[in-house]
C-alpha cells in the first residue's frame, strides 16, 4: 500500500541527491571492479577486456596462502564469537538488572566505539606481556574480541523481543532450563545467531589493524597482503582480488540481512 | 490431614507469602484444592493470583510458608520436577514446531515411548476437537485453536494438577463463553484439577467449583460460586461479584443485590420513593437506576416480554425482602 506522501513521487531533486550519494559511494569500488577486468598492467590505463589478472591470482601461492589463513580465521572466530556472543546476549536480556548490569553491557558494547588502533594495540601488548608468540592464534582471538561485541548486539536485539514464557513453557513440561533454552529458544532465534555469525565472520574477512597488531611470521592474511602489496604499487592481480573480497563480504552482508528478514515473517 | 466434602485436598498452601522488592504480592495465603477439583484464583490485576500461581508451577519461590502438592513439601523442585502443567495466557506454543510436535513436547521429555507418544498426541487433538490439524504451525491457528492446542499440550503429560492463566482472555465473547462451558465439561470427564486464575467473575462462577476471591495479595473469601455471591463475607467481595446496593447498617454495610429489589410504580408500606434515573437494556433483563435521597439503587429486571414497565424520569418505589438482605461486618 502506498502512503500518500509517496504518491508524488521522487522529485529532480531527490534524483539528483541520492546518485551523488551513490556514486560518492560506489564510483572507487566500481572502478576497482572495471580495471580487475583490464588486460593492460597499467593500473589506469584501459587496455580491453580480459581475466588474465584472475588467473594470475590463481599462481600466486603467497596470495592463496593469505586467502587459506583469512579463512580459517574468520571461520574459527566468528564461530567462537557467536557462541560468547549468545551467551553474553543471553545474560544481558534474562538476568534482568543484576548489580552491575550496567556496567557489564557497557564493557560488552566498548569495543564498537573504541579505537580498533587502541584495542590492537592493546591485544598485542597482552599477548606480549603473556609471552604468546604471535600467529595464526593470536589473531583469531584478536578478532573473536572485536566481533563479540557485534555477535552480542544482534543476538540481543532478537532475544529481547523473544517471549520468555515460551521457556518458561517447556520448563513446565520437563525442560531444565538449558534444555529449554536448546530445544526452544535457540530454534527461535536461530535466524538472528546466524546473521550474527555472518556479520562476525566478514568483520573479520576484511579486518586489516586488528591483524597487523596480532599477527606473526606464517599467518598474513589477505588484507594485510593487499596492504603490503600495495605500498610496493598497484597491480591489476590487487584488483582482481579485491573484487572477490567485495564479492564475498557483499554476500556475507546481505546473507546475514535476509536472516535477520526472515525472522519478521516467522 | 483435614478433608472437605470427604476428598483429599491435593495442593495445601500455607501461610504463603511473596514479595517483590518493596512490593509484598502474595501476603500469608492459606488455601487447599481437592483432588478432582475445579477452583478459582479471581481477583483484579495485581491482586497476586498469578504470582500464586507461578509458585505452584515452581517459577516463583515463596519467601513464607509452604506448598504441599499430595502431602510433599514443593520448596526447592524446579518446574520441571513438579507434576503440575501450566497453561499460559499467551499460550506459549512453541513457533517452530508443529501442533503434534508441541503436544507430544511434554511427553518426550518425561520419557514417553516413543511408540507410546502418537497414539497420545492423537487422543488429546481428539479431546481437543482438533483432529487432522497435526502438521498446522502455531501461526496458522486460530485465537481458538491455539487456545485448544494449549490445552492439550498441557494435558498430554498426564498432570496431577493443571494451572490455567487467564485461559480465556484472549478470545471474544462468544467463544469465551462456549469455552468456559466445554473447559468445565472437560474437566469433569478427565476428572484432572484444575486451578484456574481470572479476573472474570463470569468465567470464576461459570466454570469453578470453589472460587477465592483475592484482595492485595490476600484471601477475601473462599467458597462455592452460589455462596460467595449470596452470602459475601465483606463488601470487597459483593462489590468485586456482581452488583450491588449498600446500606450502611450499624457499623457495617447492608447488602442487597439488584435482582433481589423489588420495583413499584405504585406506594407499598417501607418501600423508597424515587426516580427512575436510567435504563440500561441488556436483552436479557433491564437494568434501573433508582434515585432515592440522592443515592444510586441499582434494581435488575429479567425481560419476560411485554414494554418495559418504567421509562427514564418515572416515579418508583424500591423495596426488598428482609429475606434477600445480607448484613456485612466490613
Amino acid at each position: 500500500m502506498r502512503r500518500p506522501s509517496d504518491a508524488r513521487g521522487p522529485t529532480a531533486f531527490n534524483l539528483a541527491s541520492v546518485a551523488l550519494g551513490l556514486t560518492f559511494l560506489y564510483a572507487p569500488i566500481v572502478l576497482l571492479v572495471l580495471y580487475s577486468f583490464n588486460a593492460s598492467r597499467l593500473v589506469t590505463v584501459w587496455g580491453g577486456f580480459s581475466t588474465r589478472w584472475y588467473g594470475a591470482l590463481l599462481r600466486d601461492q603467497q596470495m592463496l596462502d593469505a586467502v587459506w589463513v583469512t579463512l580459517r580465521v574468520g571461520l574459527i572466530s566468528a564461530s567462537a564469537a557467536t557462541v560468547l556472543g549468545v551467551l553474553a546476549a543471553v545474560a544481558l536480556v534474562r538476568a534482568g538488572r543484576f548489580r552491575g548490569s550496567g556496567v557489564f553491557a557497557g564493557m560488552v558494547y566498548a569495543p564498537l566505539v573504541m579505537p580498533e588502533v587502541i584495542l590492537g594495540l592493546s591485544l598485542l601488548l597482552l599477548f606480549v606481556s603473556l609471552g604468546l608468540p604471535r600467529g595464526f592464534w593470536t589473531v583469531t582471538v584478536g578478532h573473536t574480541t572485536v566481533t563479540l561485541c557485534y555477535a552480542t548486539v544482534v543476538v540481543q536485539a532478537r532475544l529481547s523481543s523473544f517471549d520468555r514464557g515460551l521457556e518458561d513453557a517447556a520448563q513446565d513440561l520437563g525442560c531444565t532450563p538449558l534444555k529449554a533454552f536448546l530445544l526452544v529458544t535457540l530454534p527461535n532465534i536461530a535466524p538472528a545467531v546466524a546473521a550474527a555469525w555472518m556479520l562476525a565472520f566478514t568483520l573479520s574477512l576484511d579486518d586489516l589493524v586488528i591483524a597487523s597488531f596480532t599477527s606473526g611470521p606464517g599467518a598474513t592474511t589477505l588484507p594485510m597482503r593487499l596492504y603490503s602489496q600495495v605500498r610496493l604499487g598497484v597491480n591489476p592481480e590487487i584488483n582482481a582480488v579485491s573484487t572477490l573480497l567485495i564479492g564475498v563480504v557483499a554476500a556475507g552482508v546481505i546473507a546475514a540481512w535476509l536472516l535477520q528478514q526472515r525472522r519478521r515473517d516467522a | 490431614m483435614t478433608t472437605s466434602g470427604g476428598k483429599s485436598p491435593l495442593v495445601r498452601i500455607e501461610g504463603v507469602t511473596k514479595r517483590f522488592g518493596e512490593v509484598t504480592a502474595v501476603d500469608g495465603v492459606s488455601l487447599h484444592i481437592d483432588e478432582g477439583e475445579f477452583f478459582a484464583l479471581l481477583g483484579p490485576s495485581g491482586c497476586g493470583k498469578t504470582t500464586l500461581m507461578r509458585m505452584l508451577a515452581g517459577f516463583e519461590a515463596p519467601d513464607g510458608g509452604r506448598i504441599l502438592l499430595n502431602g510433599q513439601d514443593m520448596a526447592g523442585l524446579p518446574p520441571h520436577q513438579r507434576p503440575t502443567s501450566m497453561m499460559f495466557q499467551s499460550y506459549a506454543l512453541f513457533p517452530h514446531l508443529s501442533v503434534e510436535q508441541n503436544i507430544a513436547f511434554g511427553l518426550a521429555r518425561q520419557g514417553w515411548a516413543r511408540a507410546a507418544i502418537g497414539p497420545r498426541v492423537e487422543e488429546m487433538l481428539s479431546l481437543v476437537r482438533l483432529e487432522g490439524l497435526n502438521r498446522r504451525k502455531p501461526s496458522q491457528l486460530s485465537g481458538g485453536q491455539a487456545q485448544r492446542v494449549a490445552l492439550a499440550r498441557a494435558l498430554a503429560p498426564g498432570p496431577r494438577i493443571l494451572l490455567l492463566d487467564e485461559p480465556l482472555a484472549a478470545l471474544d465473547r462468544k467463544l469465551r463463553e462456549e469455552t468456559q462451558l466445554e473447559l468445565r465439561a472437560l474437566q469433569r470427564r478427565l476428572g484432572v484439577t484444575f486451578l484456574v486464575v481470572t479476573h472474570d467473575q463470569d468465567e470464576a462462577m461459570v466454570m469453578a467449583d470453589r472460587i477465592a476471591v483475592m484482595r492485595a495479595g490476600t484471601i477475601a473469601q473462599v467458597g462455592p460460586p452460589k455462596a460467595v455471591y449470596e452470602r459475601p463475607a465483606s463488601r470487597y467481595v459483593a462489590e468485586f461479584l456482581g452488583e450491588a446496593n449498600l446500606f450502611e447498617h450499624g457499623a457495617g454495610w447492608r447488602l442487597v443485590r439488584p435482582e433481589k429489589m423489588s420495583i413499584s410504580p405504585v406506594p407499598s408500606p417501607g418501600a423508597l420513593q424515587g426516580d427512575v434515573a436510567e435504563v440500561a437494556y441488556f436483552g436479557d433483563r433491564t437494568r434501573y437506576i433508582v434515585e432515592v435521597d440522592g443515592k444510586a439503587l441499582l434494581v435488575s429486571r429479567a425481560n419476560v416480554g411485554g414494554p418495559l414497565p418504567f421509562q427514564a424520569g418515572d416515579a418508583a418505589w424500591v423495596t426488598y425482602a428482609p429475606e434477600a438482605a445480607v448484613d456485612l461486618a466490613s
